[in-house]
């Protein structure tokens, strides 16, 4: 067998704490790839793999220090080496793409000029032969138009095309390993899936070697032969892929799986309880035992090694032959779905906003162009304790519509309305308290969404005594009891938001919603940015106020799996049009909008043997055309002229499913 | 691009008129006007109309401000009360002198200025770091009129290097002052630079701790290199501002340094023709002063918007 190329023996990282104590990140963890090979390495935030794929680049953020062991690249000490040395392997033979293209590319450098300094410091080319070059890289990783890009700024690209770029970039140095760090976490799910089978594909051509670091499992099982599941700094299992992905064998990554929504699973997905021990928390035994459905005393008492399970995968469990036991996945609550029929609780009325501001020197000045408004012609109506999804990529206007209806963009035209058809004052400082109570919004990120410098109780106080108001002892009283009914307890109420986890942090905001008594709830993402576990324990936690208090939400994801899980209705939208609105499974069935298809297609599940289906070529979009149908541009069956002038009908096909296009219904499926 | 100039030319006009509106307003809500400043005790009877009828007193005060206004648009702030001299020759040689006091200042300050804010930037909490951030911030705190008298004992008059104070008259050429206004220069480089080097340093820090420049180490840029093509040139753009109203607060006048040095420049003639009220000179100046901040207020988002492709692709964007 060939010497492997990238060797990490028993590695361990730590940093120093604040009591002088070292806290270690990673624990002796082993990982060796060979040329050829894909390697993905899995875990939730803070499980320390970020830190194993830099280590391997020799790389160690602020702060950092090796503990022990070695990583070895081609057979020589990464950490041994002069800085010299390290800067020609880096971006040479080793390649890094990183998670974020956006904030990786240097904003003031044009592209070409990033790529050619690539080139400069890791290729023997001569001057002259830069541009001919990074065209041709930049043709490689299928960007549209390699020389109009060559003379861009990194903004002036789209997410995709970013990510594109970085990938390019890592190819100039010809690398023999790639390290690749969440390349598309945050990126649609068609452009993902592009990006995906590109990677395979130059993995296969270059015989490369990739080390493949996400949360994303779906992701892992699409691209790596192999899997890591890390789980507290420490390697908890690895394996075949298959093997890991379908019956693996430790607990945590059996609950792991169990937390990720499948399309083809009606159930909701279980949470893992608990959270993993902070670094140097662990205890003297297993760094899982506080969770583990399994524990027995000596999972307490001694750190288990990592240990043959069959079928060639290695697990850190002393219960390994017992894992197979528990569930991992399918075995859910059932979400609570009500019929569409009811009362209406939220109406919109033919909307549309524009986001093209008029300001006061553009109107003095005879004022701009009359622009295509950003979403338009949106008439929904959600009934009382219905969940509506709305699904559609980046760009697509779901949020744009939340906004408006929140009171935070004035629509251009059309009427929002709640309850019976009582219009809404178009933005949220004409609105009245009693107006204001009846829609509460729950934003993507806590971070931002949440005051830094206020407590729990604070925020919690903030829409009791304005809606409510509560002072005092009942005041308190009435915190607590959100607190708890967010399986909060009363100890959080003088925490600010920086001493909770992010999990910890979006129950508050939910609880802050939820505090006003609301009718209507508007959910931005607010699961993307939460690992897996805790997205999971959010929907059982919606799930609950809707059984509850009858909620009616609409619910805003670009994950496909999660708007199954939790919606009644799901309505699709691209760049801020309708394409399809219906009963979930309708949407999710086989008959649907081109635009569908392509979504559902692209979707990445958690099993290394069904393969996602492109049909759409990635192009990105900025705007809508100017009539006809808005999908044209991209759709696969275009019907000619029809569907560049004519903007297309909305067919029913039965149940309150409705697709708007100008192909018959026959034709769109159905099988 | 274009458009953006225009508009923001058009805005910068938009507020010069508006100050000239509120200093004309606020010169004539005074009691009593240029001719009962002139005249003094004799400002009674035929004397004092006959002297509002020569200056155009007496006229509605809308006509005066046009008259005034177009005049100033010119450059012509009028003569002085007493018709001897005009008043845009005497304040033109005052801005020529506060022009050359900045200038030393500047050329000196802010390259020196960013200098130290990137190196106490790169070697955040080495000894460097602390040693002049301690120090710019020592220099920021002391009056400038102690740091002057000081500078004046050890250079002028222990090491006789350089003239204490400026004896040169305010008309005399550019040349003349040298090397009368180093001492005053250094005074003020010495205030200004600590804004600079901090903000800079600061950029630097946030600029080096970022996911491009992280990316870039992993490229296997060389460390100079990253410092000079990735870093900088995001980590300067900030410091743009700063180094704008530095300029604007020095060609303003800076009264302490002018009047401790003697120096005959913008701010000690303000002051002079105020306790004069010597009204026609006061709003010559305070129009000066502010049409020179909106001017390089000006040229810095310019210049902002040039250096950044980001603002550079909104403001074509907009059009």
């Amino acid at each position: 067998m060939a010497r492997p190329i990238i060797d990490i023996r028993d590695l361990s990282i730590g940093f120093t704490g604040r009591t002088g104590k070292t806290l270690p990140v990673l624990r002796n963890v082993d990982l060796t790839v060979r040329r050829g090979e894909s390697i993905g390495i899995v875990g939730e935030s803070g499980s320390g793999k970020s830190t194993l794929a830099l280590a391997s680049m020799g790389f160690l953020k602020q702060g950092l220090r090796v503990i022990g062991g070695s990583v070895c690249f081609n057979g020589e000490d990464m950490f041994a080496r002069k800085r010299s040395e390290l800067e020609a392997i880096r971006g040479g033979q080793l390649g890094l793409i990183p998670q974020n293209s956006g904030q990786s590319l240097t904003p003031t450098m044009r592209i070409g000029a990033q790529m050619a300094e690539a080139l400069e410091l890791h290729c023997t080319l001569g001057k002259d032969a830069y541009h001919a070059r990074i065209i041709d890289l930049l043709g490689q990783v299928r960007l549209p138009d390699p020389e109009a890009i060559f003379i861009r700024y990194p903004h002036e690209l789209s997410g995709g095309q970013q990510q594109r770029v970085a990938i390019a970039m890592a190819l100039a140095g010809e690398p023999d390993a790639l390290l690749l760090d969440e390349p598309t976490t945050g990126l649609d799910v068609t452009t993902q899936a592009h990006i995906l089978e590109l990677l395979r594909d130059l993995a296969r051509d270059r015989n490369m070697a990739m080390i493949y670091v996400s949360h994303d499992l779906g992701v892992i099982a699409r691209v790596c032969e192999r899997v890591m599941v890390m789980y507290a700094g420490e390697a908890v299992l690895q394996g075949p892929t298959a093997e890991v992905l379908k019956d693996p064998a430790h607990p945590y990554a059996r609950g792991l799986l169990a937390s990720i929504p499948r399309l083809c699973d009606t159930h909701l997905p279980v949470a893992l309880d608990g959270r993993p021990p902070p670094p140097g928390g662990g205890g003297a035994g297993c760094a899982f035992a506080a969770r583990c459905a399994l524990v027995v005393d000596q999972c307490q008492a001694e750190r288990p090694a990592l240990m043959g399970a069959g079928n060639g995968s290695q697990a850190r469990c002393f219960r390994h032959a017992d894992a197979h036991t528990l569930a991992a996945g399918g075995t859910g609550a059932d979400p609570l779905h009500h019929r569409s029929d009811g009362q209406p609780a939220l109406s919109l009325d033919d909307v549309s906003i524009s986001y093209a501001s008029h300001g006061f020197l553009d109107r003095l000045f005879g004022g701009a162009a009359k622009d295509i408004p950003t979403v338009d012609d949106i008439s929904i109506t959600v009934a009382s304790g219905e969940t509506l999804g709305l699904v559609g990529e980046s760009g697509s206007g779901k949020s744009t519509i939340l906004k408006a209806v929140a009171g935070l963009l004035p629509p251009a035209g059309g009427q929002i309305a709640v309850g019976e058809g009582n219009a809404l004052p178009t933005m949220v400082e004409q609105r009245r308290p009693q107006q204001l109570r009846r829609i509460q919004m729950i934003f993507q990120n806590p971070d931002d969404s949440l005051n830094p410098r206020h407590t729990v109780a604070e925020i919690l106080a903030q829409p009791l005594r304005l809606y409510d108001g509560l002072s005092g002892q009942a005041l308190t009283e009435r915190s607590v009891e959100i607190l708890e009914t967010v399986r909060l307890g009363a100890h959080y109420m003088d925490r600010l938001p920086g001493q909770l986890s992010g999990g910890e942090k979006q129950r508050v905001a939910i609880a802050r919603a939820f505090a006003a008594e609301p009718e209507i709830v508007l959910c931005d993402e607010i699961t993307s940015a939460l690992d897996v576990s805790v997205q999971a324990a959010m929907l059982e936690l919606l799930n609950d106020f809707k059984k509850m208090k009858d909620t009616t939400y609409v619910f805003v994801s670009h994950d496909l799996a999660v708007v199954r899980a939790l919606s009644d209705r799901v309505a699709v939208l691209y760049q801020g049009r309708l394409c399809e609105i219906g009963p979930t499974e309708k949407v999710y069935g086989n008959q649907s909008h081109p635009y569908t298809s392509v979504l559902l297609n692209a979707v990445l599940e958690p099993d290394p043997d069904v393969a996602p289906t492109l049909m759409a070529e990635d192009v990105v979009e900025l705007s809508p055309p100017s009539t006809g149908c808005p999908f044209q541009r991209r759709c696969t069956r275009k019907q000619g002229v029809t569907c560049e002038n004519e903007t297309p009908p909305w067919r029913e096909t039965g149940g309150g499913h409705a697709i708007r296009c100008h192909i018959p219904l026959e034709d769109l499926g159905g099988d | 691009m274009l458009r953006m100039l225009v508009r923001r030319l058009f805005l910068g006009f938009a507020t010069v008129w508006i100050v000239s509106v509120i200093i004309f307003a606020g010169v004539e809500a005074l009691p009593g006007d240029a001719c009962t400043a002139f005249l003094e005790r004799d400002a009674q009877g035929k004397l004092l109309e006959n002297c509002r009828n020569d200056l155009g007193l007496n006229k509605p005060a809308v006509t005066r401000y046009l008259d005034w206004a177009s005049g100033a648009v010119r450059g012509d702030f009028g003569v002085s009360p007493d018709g001897q001299k005009s008043i845009a020759s005497l304040v033109g040689d005052r801005v020529k002198n506060s022009f050359l006091l900045a200038a030393g200042a500047l050329a000196v300050g802010v390259p020196l200025a960013i200098f130290l804010g990137v190196i106490t930037g790169l070697w955040r909490d080495k000894w460097v770091d602390i040693l002049f951030s301690t120090g710019a911030i020592f220099a920021m705190t002391i009056p400038e009129f102690v740091s002057a008298t000081v500078l004046i004992l050890i250079f002028a008059i222990w090491l006789d290097w350089v003239p204490a104070i400026v004896l040169t008259p305010a008309d005399a050429p550019a040349l003349d002052f040298f090397p009368e206004f180093i001492l005053a220069s250094v005074v003020l480089t010495m205030v200004m630079i600590a804004h600079i080097m901090r903000m800079v340093r600061s950029s630097v820090i946030e600029v080096m701790a970022s996911d491009y420049v992280q990316m870039a180490m992993l490229k296997g840029v060389p460390y100079w290199r990253i410092v000079f093509r990735h870093a900088l040139p995001n980590a300067l753009l900030p410091a743009i501002n700063v180094v704008a109203l530095t300029v604007a607060w020095l060609l303003g006048g800076v009264v302490v340094v002018e009047v401790v040095f003697n120096y005959p420049g913008l701010g000690r003639t303000m002051i002079d023709a105020i306790s004069d009220r010597d009204l026609p000179v006061v709003q010559a100046l305070a129009m000066i002063v502010a049409a020179t901040y909106v001017g390089v207020n000006l040229i810095a988002d310019m210049l902002t918007i040039l250096l950044n492709p980001r603002l550079r692709t909104l403001s074509q964007r907009r059009k």
